[in-house]
């Protein structure tokens, strides 16, 4: 690199191609914003459960172990489909049940959730599983 | 060391190291946990672990970016730095935050925490990485922003370089970006979405600009290479990074609920996002050969090579291995994630702090260089930490093939337990893999305490 291609050159394309890029970048996020209410079931949230799902989802770290739609750990399964997998039924059983203490096993901790928490994490287990994700999971399996 | 005031950076490198060995250690217990699921459960669950092996890295990289910046701005600068005692109290205040963090994960149950510090005024806690209490996410940036005003008042009482300029808008972007992990909409959709401002346009944007700086500054130093050619050099490579890394954003976009357009996007400018590091690679090697001096610190220089090659191979191209959409349909969320995130994060992130801290602890301790047989033990570090990094993303990489045909392609399709299962050979031998990381990691250590020889030359 050299003759006529100036460090000032180079300096100017950088400018001028990282702002470029940005606002690109930007005009798709304000794209994006417009398509999400016909994709990420926000008329669910209406019910307040949800959010408090949520929080209970986020207080409990339970991404520490889990994914959500791919992103989180990859200790445990996928929950974003898991309403779908398990039913509300089996998964507040199966949260009160922990840990298994089967010997070797992955080990999940108890919560101590009260009735109402486990409906609301159903609740929003629900409401995730309704996002339009372009149809992944490529299976129920997760 | 050119100036009295680079000292400050000293004890952000000690403590880099240190918060290092904690991340390898919990790495180990991890790594243990995914093979003897019940190891040290009900005292360190795995979630506990995860967090305190991926924040520790944070902290230890920012901690090495800070300690890296209070070193090359001054010089590059040729001023001192406007206040050693603020950059001094500044990594008390961020060490004590960072200790007391990680005791808060270790000791106290996760919800309680949360209840603890505050959590229900804004909700910010538990998404990853971002999983820090509220009142540490307001010590990082009230920290972030003292080291910026110190640095930024620094650079402009003294010479404007392209590496420092670049270095603060890198630092700079750093602090901007983080500032979205306190939007957390109820939504799922649009969290995600703005998380990713944080962890993506950190990891594959603005970090990129830091790590290039560092880079520039050591290979001037080592290389004697005019700084008109490298700093062209540098101009160009953040200009592709920018330019595929902001959209290349999009890769993250595909499966979360988001507009399916991002499927093209993202994948297109990701699939260029191995040139800028490719880029690095050449540069590195292209200076180092380029050289009109025989610097006596040979191995700041391996790692500054080592930087260009490995951030290529874990970031480039096994971040390019899954970044196509119909590629990543199955492989999202899988250990073919965790593959890339271990090689890439070492390869570019860690390579490079350590890289500037080859360079400047020696100088610090007032020598050019460190004796031979330190130097010799500094090597093998490099190579054992090295290797052994290579098997763990070459471990993970076959157990999530293997994941993936069990449990996404097969068509009859595996639970996730019990594909688990079936890959737990490929999770021992990255364990191992693991142990001669941690080996590695002691040698390296170890090379600081072989006393130096090589006389200092001014």
């Amino acid at each position: 690199m050299s003759g006529s291609f100036t460090t000032s050159a180079a300096r100017n394309i950088f400018y001028g191609g990282t702002i470029f890029f940005f606002l690109v970048f930007l005009g798709l996020t304000y794209n994006t914003e417009q398509v999400l209410p016909k994709r990420d079931n926000r008329a669910a949230l209406a019910n307040p459960d949800i959010a408090a799902g949520k929080k209970l989802w986020e207080t409990n770290q339970c991404i520490g172990c889990h994914t959500l739609l791919g992103e989180g750990a990859y200790f445990a399964p996928e929950l974003g489909n898991v309403y779908k997998r398990r039913g509300g039924e089996f998964i507040k059983a199966w949260i009160k049940a922990q840990p298994t203490g089967a010997p070797g096993r992955r080990q999940m901790p108890q919560f101590n959730l009260t009735d109402k928490q486990l409906d609301d994490l159903v609740a929003f287990f629900k409401y995730v599983g309704e996002i339009d994700t372009a149809k992944w999971p490529p299976n129920i399996e997760g | 060391m050119q100036f009295k005031s680079q000292a400050v950076s000293k004890p952000y490198f000690i403590a880099a190291l240190g918060l290092f060995v904690a991340q390898i250690l919990f790495g180990l217990i991890m790594g243990l946990q995914y093979v003897m699921g019940d190891f040290l459960f009900p005292h360190i669950p795995f979630n506990v672990a995860r967090m305190v092996h991926t924040n520790a890295l944070i902290v230890w990289l920012l901690m090495g970016f800070m300690g890296a910046a209070y070193y090359l701005v001054p010089e590059e600068s040729e001023t001192e730095l406007f206040s050693p005692k603020l950059a001094i109290a500044l990594f008390w205040i961020f060490l004590v935050a960072a200790a007391l963090t990680v005791v808060g994960y270790l000791l106290v149950p996760y919800a309680t925490l949360a209840k603890m510090t505050g959590n229900d005024l804004i909700p910010t806690m538990g998404r990853e990485f971002l999983e820090q209490p509220l009142p540490t996410k307001l010590g990082i940036v009230v920290v972030a922003l003292a080291f910026l005003f110190n640095i930024t008042m620094t650079v402009l009482k003294g010479r404007k370089t392209a590496i420092n300029t670049v270095l603060l808008i890198g630092l700079w972007g750093l602090a901007i970006f983080f500032l979205f992990s306190f939007y957390n909409p109820d939504n799922v959709v649009r969290d995600k979405f703005y998380w990713w401002w944080v962890v993506h346009l950190w990891v594959e944007g603005v970090w990129e600009l830091i790590l290039g700086a560092i880079l520039a500054f050591v290979l001037i130093k080592i290389t004697g290479v005019d700084r008109e050619v490298i700093e062209k050099w540098l101009y160009v490579i953040i200009t592709l990074t920018l330019v595929t890394g902001i959209i290349g954003t999009g890769h993250h976009y595909y499966w979360i609920g988001t507009p399916e357009y991002w499927q093209w996007f993202g994948s297109i400018f990701s699939a260029l996002e191995p040139i800028p590091f490719f880029a690095m690679t050449l540069f590195a090697f292209n200076m180092v050969n380029r050289r009109r001096r025989e610097h006596p610190n040979k191995a700041a220089t391996l790692w500054a090579l080592g930087t260009g090659v490995m951030s290529f191979l874990g970031a480039g191209v096994w971040g390019f291995l899954h970044t196509l959409a119909p590629v990543n349909f199955y492989t999202h969320g899988t250990q073919i994630t965790a593959a890339h995130g271990h090689m890439a994060f070492y390869g570019a992130y860690v390579m490079v702090v350590i890289t500037m801290i080859s360079y400047a602890m020696p100088l610090m301790r007032g020598r050019a260089a460190n004796s031979n047989k330190a130097q010799v033990a500094e090597m093998w570090g490099f190579w054992l930490m090295t290797v052994a990094i290579v098997f763990i993303t070459l471990f993970l990489t076959a157990a999530g093939i293997l994941q993936v045909w069990l449990q996404r392609v097969s068509a009859t399709p595996m639970s996730f337990m019990d594909a688990q299962a079936q890959v737990s050979m490929f999770y021992w031998m990255r364990e191992w893999a693991g142990v001669i990381f941690l080996i590695g990691l002691i040698v390296y250590i170890s090379s600081f305490f072989i006393p130096g020889e090589e006389k200092a030359k001014a």
